[in-house]
């Protein structure tokens, strides 16, 4: 038989905001043990909590970015449940009246070949709410010992319909969701530092049957490609139980990324009843008009629509564009570059093949790069006119990077101009082939245009290989003509 | 009218201090020595820090010997329900739970009293996490009635009210979740206020029913209870439930506002169940004010039937909820006798919290759970509503309500064993909370075995000017204010 | 009185994490039997068409901005903690 998965995700992802979403002391990873606590944070007695308005704007931003419809009115409700991560053993979250309802993740599968745009889905959003994280449980020998530095960060669950069907799929969902957040400057969603985090709820059914499966809840999904892993290794376990005649059970299971294998969580948890109510010490949230008008003149234009745009505006391949528009920065640093060229390939060739691979090896990002967009933009129109011949360049490319200089300075300095450029001495040196292969002149003459090739290799041997290509043909034409 | 400072009133020692003719340290060590003298007897504190209160005194001196003083409160001892928070102090809420608790921080209504100068004196007792209205039910055993020590104060603030009425403090803070502090006011003969909810911050008060919950003063005139209100009402950014809204000089209000006001008396509030001694005094009451020229109106409050029901689904659904913090992980009592994670949670909770903490838990959690909601919490907030829109109606027509406070006189310490006999002990004040009022009681009278009888008005939200001088205007026309218990 | 039918005392005790004696748990399901006896009577309220009141004098949008403040010193945050190793908060093994 054949089956097919229903893959849905919930992710969490941190708001990047200076103090946390119930309290002003500071959010931060890395830091000392409970060093970014207060009274709220540790739920102390008497202890009230207070929105961050911050927190707010982000998450309207992000379901403006995800086209999701912004309630008018949510509230916050306490989802009650005893945890020693929870401190007020109730998290503030939200229940029946979310903040952002629908709204979609659109998606690009792998294409057929690297150089090929794949196919686009649109995977729909069920809701996203805010909510507080908890602290953090470090688990020694015979005891636990609770940080409370993460309880209280801001919190938002994203949750998709259950419509994917691949790993892959479930991949290229987090990919874009993530890029969004990142361009929305929502959140940074570093998965090593926990800003994003993934749980997969995966079924399996005949194809054709439209009721689902039962569904395993496939939690700790690390990294991108754990949740990739994870999900590909859940279908098959799923698959092979069936087909083993034997039945899925609703569980929730670890994946374990390093062996790329997954364990039954069957603690003895007790049945849940988290008695959700509003919290009595919160009031509403009201959105109006006004509000989302100035956070959607905020909201940058997402990914794929970039890479749509810079397709149909400056004929760029599909391979550099995908190198260039999922990160922010490097595209507006595309298009600047751009712009002052008038060369978007050749400036996008620049920047993704040398600018990007000289970052690399020097462990720098793109803030830090001595090279702006100018430089670029110079150094390309110095190859263009001719000024500077390709290899040469590379070169100044290289000093460029390393010193922060123009590119003409550099070619100045190291001698790396076209040469010469007076066309007395071109010329010379353009009779002086001519003279000396009478076989191409005919040949040439006679119509055979590629025969003017012949003449170019002595021409650039005389001048030390630095002499324009383009100007050695115009000028081999000229006399050429005239001959 | 006695000459002892502990029992002079705020603005009496306020003039006293200002003339030079007491110093706050001498004040507080009379109030120290009051207390020492009839704490035994009285037990209406949890813990007090005599060394601290007389550094805050001696501070409050020289302040004003340098012309710095902050006003009325400067110097004045005023003790603490032991709900409020306060930094370096314990805070126990009268549970076995936070018997060891020491506050890292101050609530915002000790912060104000602090800038105001006042000496911050003592951790009140009262019913354990204020669920209670007789002090009975505190982990450090009951408070006595100064009237008639066999008796129990009130509560859920009875340290509070008793402290007052004993001379162990000029003021005290109580908070009021369903008449916390005007049944105990009413039951030792003394001024107690409960503001409109969100006029005073909540910050750092031990959260009962967060909806319902309000901080207000014990006083022995309306006129201390004004110079109170005045330093811990406002609006605080660290409660997002406090309101803004402009904070008048209450204290001067009080003087200048004049009737004759028009007074409803709500006929619900006079029925069955109500002792004929205490309905008696508040007509006396009712017959005052007509007497000054007041129009005096009867008026309907339909929905007061429901009132105590309504409340008891809201305060347990929101205080299982606020006591969850109380697990012994953080801080508090745990249990050295768990297995697990699991088993710690149960045990240091069955441990560290007494039989009516663990009730309300146990009804709040079950209304809250999964199938029950709409039925009790969601239907209770609905009837809440209707509750809120008959006192709203009634204002109309009336600038303030007049009740008894109590339906009953002080009783004897252990005489209420039932739950239930015990809730309708606030069957008159539970309607002010939740419809968000503001409500005093003021004393009106003694019973024949010399008793205290307290009167309940009721104002309109934040109108606590007119709510203070319609009390203060009684208060001034009886001498209820200089008789004090013999100790 | 006795207690509704529906009270399941062991099951509500559970999720209020609380440890109940034999006989603790038959007093409280009497006491809070009687309790919720007298509550039924907020079914005879009609209710249609009545909003809900969470707080008596709602507003909306009460929020700070996102300014960080400092908070309290690890020595302050475990002052109270029971039991405490390398700044945190030790407990009993927690298996996830």
């Amino acid at each position: 038989m054949n089956y097919e998965a229903v893959i849905g995700l919930e992710v969490h992802v941190q708001v990047k905001t200076r103090s946390k979403i119930f309290t002003r002391v500071s959010t931060g990873y890395g830091y000392e043990p409970n060093t970014l606590t207060d009274p709220v944070v540790l739920a102390l007695p008497g202890a009230l909590p207070v929105m961050n308005k911050a927190a707010l704007d982000a998450i309207i931003k992000a379901g403006l970015l995800l086209g999701c419809e912004i309630a008018p009115v949510c509230k916050w409700d306490r989802k009650q449940y005893f945890y020693p991560d929870s401190p007020k053993n109730y998290q503030i979250s939200q229940y029946d009246q979310p903040i952002c309802l629908g709204g979609t993740v659109e998606i690009e599968l792998p294409g057929s070949a690297r150089n090929v745009m794949g196919e686009h889905k649109k995977i729909p959003l069920t809701r996203i709410h805010l909510e507080e994280d908890v602290g953090k449980l470090n688990h020694g020998a015979n005891d636990s010992l609770v940080d409370y530095n993460r309880a209280g960060t801001p919190l938002m669950e994203i949750v998709s319909d259950p419509a994917m069907h691949t790993a892959e799929e479930a991949y290229a969902y987090l990919t874009s969701l993530r890029a969004t957040m990142i361009y929305g400057g929502i959140s940074d969603c570093d998965m090593e530092k926990g800003q994003l985090r993934c749980d997969a709820n995966i079924s399996i059914r005949p194809v054709g049957e439209t009721k689902l499966g039962v569904k395993v809840e496939l939690k700790n999904l690390n990294s991108i490609s754990y949740v990739r892993d994870g999900i590909a290794h859940e279908i098959k376990r799923q698959i092979g139980v069936l087909e083993r005649g034997g039945i899925i059970v609703q569980e929730t299971r670890d994946y374990d990324g390093m062996t790329g294998t997954s364990q039954s969580l069957r603690s003895k948890e007790m049945a849940h009843d988290y008695r959700y109510f509003p919290d009595p010490d919160l009031m509403p949230v009201k959105v109006d008009e006004a509000w989302k008008d100035k956070l959607r003149a905020e909201c940058p234009e997402l990914p794929f629509d970039k890479q749509r745009r810079f397709l149909a505006d400056y004929q760029l391949p599909y391979t550099l564009t995908s190198a260039l528009v999922w990160d922010h920065a490097l595209a507006d640093y595309f298009e600047a570059a751009a712009k002052l060229s008038g060369k978007p390939q050749a400036t996008g060739n620049w920047i993704v093949n040398d600018l990007l691979r000289e970052l690399g090896a020097a462990k720098l990002g793109l803030a830090d790069s001595r090279v702006a967009p100018a430089h670029i933009a110079a150094l390309v129109k110095l190859v263009d006119s001719g000024t500077v011949l390709t290899n040469a360049a590379k070169e100044i490319f290289v000093e460029m990077f390393a010193t922060g200089d123009q590119p003409d300075a550099v070619a100045e300095r190291k001698g790396l101009n076209a040469a010469p450029t007076d066309s007395n001495g071109l010329e010379q040196w353009c009779r002086d082939a001519i003279a000396a292969n009478p076989k191409a002149l005919a040949e040439f003459k006679s119509g055979k245009d590629s025969a003017i090739n012949a003449f170019k290799g002595p021409i650039m041997k005389a001048a030390k290989g630095k002499a324009n290509p383009k100007l050695v043909d115009e000028t081999l034409r000229k006399l050429l003509a005239s001959s | 009218m006695t000459s002892e400072p502990f029992y002079q009133t705020i603005a009496q020692l306020a003039a006293a201090l200002d003339a030079k003719r007491l110093s706050s340290v001498d004040l507080t060590k009379a109030v120290i020595a009051r207390t020492k003298a009839v704490e035994g007897r009285v037990h209406a504190f949890n813990s007090f820090d005599e060394t601290d209160a007389l550094a805050q005194a001696s501070s409050s001196d020289a302040r004003r010997a340098a012309g710095q003083a902050r006003g009325a409160l400067d110097g004045i001892p005023i003790g603490f329900k032991d709900v409020i928070a306060v930094t370096g102090q314990p805070l126990t809420a009268s549970s076995k739970m936070l018997a060891n608790f020491v506050s890292p921080y101050d609530a915002t209504v000790t912060t104000k009293l602090k800038n105001a100068g006042a000496v911050v004196w003592g951790r009140l007792n009262m019913d354990e996490f204020a669920m209670g209205s007789s002090t009975e039910n505190s982990a450090n055993g009951p408070t006595s009635n100064p009237w008639d020590l066999t008796r129990v104060p009130g509560g859920s603030s009875g340290g509070s009210a008793a402290a007052l009425a004993a001379g162990e403090a000029i003021a005290t803070l109580g908070s009021d979740t369903g008449g916390s502090i005007r049944q105990p006011a009413a039951l030792c003969g003394v001024v107690g206020l409960k503001p409109t909810y969100g006029l005073v911050s909540r910050f750092g008060l031990i959260a009962f029913a967060s909806s319902l919950d309000q901080i207000g003063p014990f006083a022995r005139t309306v006129e201390d209870a004004a110079i109170v209100l005045g330093a811990i009402a406002g609006y605080d950014e660290r409660d997002s439930t406090s309101f803004q809204t402009e904070i008048p000089d209450y204290r001067v209000d009080l003087k200048q506002r004049q009737g004759p006001w028009k007074l409803g008396i709500p006929k619900e509030y006079f029925g069955e169940g109500l002792d004929p001694e205490i309905a008696a005094a508040v007509e006396r009451t009712i017959a005052f004010y007509k007497g000054q020229g007041c129009e005096i109106k009867e008026v309907s409050l339909p929905h007061t039937q429901y009132c105590l029901d309504t409340y008891y689904v809201i305060a347990t659904a929101e205080a299982s909820s606020n006591l969850a913090r109380y697990d012994g992980i953080r801080y508090g009592h745990r249990s050295q006798n768990a297995s697990d994670i699991v088993d710690l949670y149960f045990k240091s909770r069955a441990e560290g919290f007494g039989a009516e903490v663990k009730r309300r838990i146990i009804l709040g959690t079950y209304v809250l759970s999964s199938g029950y909601y709409d039925a009790y919490y969601l239907r209770a907030q609905k009837v809440r509503t209707l509750i809120r829109n008959d006192f709203l109606a009634t204002f109309r027509d009336v600038d303030a309500l007049i009740t008894p406070t109590s339906p009953m006189p002080a009783f004897k310490i252990g005489e209420k064993a039932d739950p239930l006999a015990l809730y309708l002990c606030d069957i008159y004040t539970i309607g002010v909370n939740l419809a968000g009022l503001p409500g005093i009681s003021v004393p009106c009278g003694f019973t024949k075995s010399g008793l205290p009888i307290g009167a309940q008005l009721i104002g309109q939200p934040f109108r606590e000017s007119e709510l203070l001088a319609i009390a203060h205007a009684y208060e001034q026309a009886h001498d209820w204010k200089n008789k004090f218990p013999a100790l | 009185m006795s207690a509704p039918a529906d009270l399941n005392i062991d099951h509500v005790a559970t999720l209020a994490r609380l440890a109940l004696t034999p006989e603790e748990k038959a007093k409280f399901a009497q006491q809070i039997g009687d309790v919720l006896h007298h509550i039924e009577q907020l079914k005879k309220v009609d209710v249609s068409g009545v909003e809900p009141t969470a707080h008596a004098a709602p507003v909306f949008n009460v929020w700070a901005d996102d300014v960080s403040k400092p908070g309290l010193s690890v020595e302050a945050a475990l002052k109270n903690a029971p039991a405490q190793r390398d700044h945190m908060v030790v407990v009993p093994k927690v298996v996830e």
